[in-house]
């Protein structure tokens, strides 16, 4: 016994480090295979209040910016605003929808924290509970493309799991011929700008130019404009295809969480078929 | 230890995680390279800070760092890995009775042993770093690349910092 203390009192430092090693590896891969049980991200309070911070400076100096995309996106919504108002009322009968008027709700937020350079990349907003954002919400851009998906909230922040993180799959078709893939980000690509779709089959002629949009399957409204196609079949292997994305994540100011006033319904309906996932 | 030194070394603490969190968080080149000052502050810790301590400062910068940067466990570990070559390498290297230096920077030590001093531990720690962040080896080339490069400039970048605090230090 004594000779054994001994032992251990002589190599502590190997011992030091096995103990510590050993936890530090334990909270790696816990994070790693739920993402959950953590107050000790950018949700926490402290944490997120220095961001915020820090943010207001650095949003001063992206001014410009900013009021250029605002005013793109006024354009828009003007010229959309001329087109509706100049609808012949004549021929259009009113339909009056209770159960679908408004599926879709918008809530704007300010990204305060914002990564790009990880193999897995969140990023944190500043709205949580008490704007009722919950988890799994889609979140888009302000102007085209998408954001990715709601991982945590607390009352004043919620962190989003973007399109550039390695267990992100979004459900995605090509405009002019309806085919189902899955967009993807990682796998040995680091490039902000790219993506990949996959599981489209070989069939399907495609271009360069392309437009790949949201296919309403798993959260996003369909429709959402996602990016045009780079590289048809890059790798003739797996059969995917590189495309560049519409939005810029590394200027990202301001985001629209998606608010489904259905989803609760369409899950629940879902969970019953025997086969799905 | 006295109060003197450990106030300088809370001092450090603070300026280096400051500068890593608040700038060098950003800073990244062509996707590959990236710097993390912040070991520094474990590099030149006294010599005679007791181990068991040495690991519970190791893990406690380590997961601040996490915190900021949302990957809980992967600087923890990697800076628990630091400490320990940390202690291996001067074991070796040093005979640790005839230490009269009160800490291993590069003023006390000379250019020679602490570059390689420095080099080992920033190797192990980028390398856990690299590794524990992609998680999978079907990556392997891409990530020793971004490590090594990452570890070049690291290594610049505190060479740099103990050379000018080392000049203000003696004139």
């Amino acid at each position: 016994m004594r000779n054994l203390w001994i032992f251990v009192s002589r190599y502590n430092a190997f011992f030091f480090f096995i103990i510590f090693f050993t936890v530090g590896i334990i909270l790696t891969i816990k994070n790693n295979a739920y993402q959950h049980s953590i107050t000790l991200n950018s949700t926490n309070a402290i944490v997120g209040s220095a961001y915020e911070r820090l943010n207001v400076a650095k949003r001063y100096l992206n001014l410009g910016q900013v009021n250029d995309s605002l005013a793109l996106e006024n354009a828009k919504l003007r010229t959309e605003l001329i087109a509706l108002k100049n609808v012949d009322s004549s021929k259009t009968a009113v339909i009056k929808d209770t159960v679908y008027h408004q599926q879709y709700t918008l809530v704007s937020a300010k990204v305060i924290k914002n990564s790009i350079n990880l193999a897995n990349n969140i990023i944190t907003i500043n709205r949580g509970t008490n704007a009722g954002i919950e988890k799994d919400m889609a979140v888009i851009s302000p102007q085209r493309g998408i954001i990715g998906f709601v991982l945590h909230v607390s009352p004043q922040f919620a962190t989003i799991r973007t399109l550039l993180n390695k267990e992100t799959l979004i459900s995605v078709t090509i405009k002019k011929n309806n085919a189902f893939g899955s967009l993807v980000w990682g796998d040995g690509n680091f490039d902000v700008s790219k993506a990949f779709v996959k599981e489209i089959p070989n069939h399907f002629k495609l271009n360069v130019g392309d437009t790949i949009i949201t296919s309403g399957a798993g959260g996003f409204p369909k429709g959402i404009e996602v990016g045009r196609i780079s590289k048809p079949r890059s790798n003739a292997g797996d059969g995917s295809i590189e495309i560049k994305l519409f939005n810029d994540f590394s200027t990202l100011q301001y985001v629209y969480v998606i608010k489904n006033r259905l989803a609760q319904e369409q899950k629940t309906l879902e969970t019953q078929l025997p086969n799905e996932q | 230890m006295n109060s003197k030194v450990i106030l300088l070394n809370i001092f450090r603490w603070v300026i280096l995680l400051f500068v890593q969190i608040f700038l060098l968080r950003n800073l990244i080149f062509y996707n590959l390279s990236t710097p993390f000052i912040y070991v520094l502050f474990l590099l030149v810790l006294p010599f005679r800070i007791p181990n068991i301590l040495l690991f519970i400062i190791a893990f406690g910068t380590g997961l601040t760092i996490d915190t900021f940067y949302d990957t809980i466990g992967v600087h923890t570990t990697a800076c628990v890995a630091l400490a320990f070559v940390r202690i291996l390498f001067i074991s070796v290297s040093l005979n640790r009775d005839s230490i009269d230096e009160p800490e291993p920077s590069l003023g006390n030590m000379g250019i020679k042993w602490f570059s390689i001093y420095a080099l080992l531990c920033i190797f192990v720690h980028h390398i856990f770093v690299f590794f524990l962040e992609a998680f999978k080896l079907n990556e392997f080339y891409y990530t020793l690349t971004r490590s090594l490069l990452s570890v070049v400039f690291t290594l610049f970048v505190v060479l740099l910092v103990e050379f000018i605090f080392h000049n203000r230090k003696s004139s």
